[in-house]
């Protein structure tokens, strides 16, 4: 199960930043320089989704570095697309129908060239709930990804449904066409890598751009924000983290918080995710019950991070009980 | 009680005001409770007797999340300094079955960690009696997108819960936080599927009862457990001593099943 409502305090930050934001943005930046919270306009469900060219036909659609809440459209992650010469690759179609509508719009107005692809660099589901407005492309993601979107969707959709509300009309999952395995992926002029890692989930798909070294990490990189776990192992996670191919990336592409020109959301992904494993395993080891983990000290770093405090909420009900279970032994039978 | 007041109360009970006896009301309609709930007036005859004594009392403590990410493991931990105290009552307003556990702390400290399935948004109360006879009520608000009770655990679902039924892990520790040098903390997890019969075709099986036994055989704690308890339940206790020798822990599930476990 992914997110879980919470419209207490978190909501009302969200909602004041969201004012903040819509006074401070340039009213039309069709290709903004720096990453920008969409401005949304709940009136008309309009996501205020804009293109960012990060290379020559590379674009990223970015959403707000938060949680899903009705104020920002439950618009919190990084899409993207990349024009070919035989047509345009779709890299994640965000949370709902009317999102992908939005982003298909928004693609046309940006190219001439038609989408000949989507990509799906994980099962979550703000990755592939936008699927109906490419119902009419081959959509891809590996086996694991396909089966998990599969047990999941139902459970997503209520979810989203009740965290989101009316951005989520007529929403229903369509799910990928075809499985696609790490490897040298051509289309038109393009080459790209995949690289497929675990870790976030069972299943973490990385696309790198050959030509520019753009690179979509997915899941993978959580850029000044707590990692989202629900499906999450972090010690995979941690040599996912150590194995990316850093070196060959000119821009870091994460599914959640700012785009990055180096190694700074991978290493505060890896800092977090190696704090929260040694400071679980030795609580664990210690007989520390879930409500003191989540009273315990987290560095300031983190605490200033996105989606604090809630997520941390969220980490500590997916991962703890899998420290406690390692560390409580079997008992004999008298 | 009313009709009307059946009806609501056989219906989740979301819009319980009409529930509300109007002598009640005049005076103080949710008779000093912190919470406001439309539910304590009945959840107080239900469980604690006619005319209990209650004081709402902030030395009981309720410790859990803001909201339940999880709401089939929302933790809880309840724990009181009040001398004296015979029994610890766990009750949850809205849940479909609000009485989660019973404590009887004797020789141990009135304090248990558990996790529980939480249906919807709701107060969690712990109710602790004193010698005196008086309910000392302390409480927590937990939100909730809702459905904890209502959905099968994860080994009903996969079938495995019949290879592991009964087992036990357990680990006596010292130095909890907020623990005295002395002292010391059970924490066991016991698998069962804690079905609550109400999730379609699966009738309620749960444990119903667990004691802790000290190496002479003496019960040191003793707990009741209710269907909302969460599958394969986790539970710490308190001592203010560690414990005379090896623990074992016994218990029983409503279908007869006995638990019975050496701690190593």
């Amino acid at each position: 199960m992914m997110q879980h409502a919470r419209f207490g305090l978190a909501w009302v930050r969200a909602r004041a930043g969201w004012l903040v934001l819509a006074l401070l943005a340039p009213s039309t930046a069709p290709m903004p320089a720096r990453a920008e919270a969409p401005v949304v306009k709940l009136a008309t469900l309009d996501y205020g989704l804009q293109a960012r060219a990060l290379a020559e036909g590379v674009y990223v659609v970015e959403g707000a570095n938060d949680d899903f809440t009705p104020a920002n459209g439950c618009n919190i992650i990084n899409t993207g697309f990349i024009t070919t010469g035989a047509g345009v690759l779709v890299i994640n179609t965000g949370p709902s129908k009317r999102y992908g509508e939005q982003l298909r719009a928004l693609i046309a107005r940006t190219t001439a060239e038609p989408v000949v692809q989507v990509l799906h660099l994980n099962l979550h589901p703000d990755y592939f709930l936008g699927n109906q407005a490419f119902a009419d492309v081959p959509r891809s993601a590996t086996a694991l990804t396909r089966a998990g979107m599969q047990r999941e969707a139902k459970a997503y959709e209520d979810n989203l449904y009740r965290l989101c509300g009316d951005w989520m009309k007529g929403t229903e999952s369509l799910l990928p066409t075809e499985s696609i395995g790490p490897g040298p992926l051509r289309i038109g002029q393009r080459e790209f890598e995949l690289r497929e890692y675990q870790g976030h989930t069972d299943s973490d798909l990385v696309l790198i751009d050959r030509s520019s070294g753009v690179a979509f990490v997915g899941g993978l990189v959580f850029a000044s924000r707590i990692p989202t776990t629900p499906h999450a192992e972090p010690k995979a996670w941690l040599r996912a983290l150590d194995a990316l191919p850093m070196a060959r990336m000119t821009q870091v592409v994460p599914s959640h918080g700012p785009v990055q020109a180096g190694v700074q959301g991978q290493q505060q992904t890896k800092a977090y995710m190696a704090w929260l494993d040694e400071h679980f395993t030795r609580w664990a080891q210690s007989g520390w019950e879930m409500n003191e983990v989540l009273r315990a000290p987290v560095p300031d770093t983190f605490r200033q991070w996105a989606g604090w405090p809630a997520e941390y909420t969220r980490n500590v009900a997916h991962l703890y009980p899998r420290y406690e279970r390692a560390a409580l032994p079997a008992t004999k039978q008298p | 009680m009313d009709r009307r007041c059946l009806l609501i109360r056989a219906g989740a009970a979301l819009a319980a005001p009409l529930c509300m006896r109007p002598a009640q009301a005049a005076a103080d309609e949710f008779d000093g409770d912190p919470f406001k709930s439309y539910q304590w007036a009945d959840l107080r005859k239900e469980f604690l007797g006619p005319k209990p004594q209650v004081v709402f009392d902030a030395r009981v403590r309720v410790q859990g999340p803001a909201f339940a990410e999880d709401p089939m493991n929302v933790p809880i931990t309840i724990a009181t300094d009040l001398p004296g105290v015979q029994r610890m009552v766990v009750l949850v307003d809205r849940n479909p079955i609000r009485k989660v556990l019973e404590l009887q702390p004797m020789a141990a400290l009135p304090s248990v960690s558990f996790r529980f399935k939480l249906e919807q948004a709701s107060p969690v109360r712990a109710l602790a009696l004193t010698a005196d006879g008086v309910w000392h009520a302390g409480g927590t608000w937990v939100d909730s997108a809702g459905g904890g009770c209502t959905v099968a655990g994860g080994t009903r679902t996969d079938g495995s819960w019949s290879q592991t039924l009964g087992q036990v892990s357990a680990r006596l520790y010292s130095a909890v936080p907020g623990a005295t040098e002395a002292g010391a903390r059970l924490r066991l997890r016991v698998m069962h599927p804690m079905d609550t019969g109400l999730v379609n075709g699966i009738p309620a099986f749960h444990l119903t009862r667990l004691s802790v036994r000290d190496a002479a055989d003496r019960e040191l704690l003793r707990l009741q457990t209710f269907e909302p308890v969460s599958e394969n339940p986790v539970l710490s206790f308190e001592f203010a001593k560690p414990p005379l020798g090896a623990l074992r822990i016994v218990g029983v599930d409503n279908n007869g099943n006995r638990i019975d476990s050496q701690v190593q």
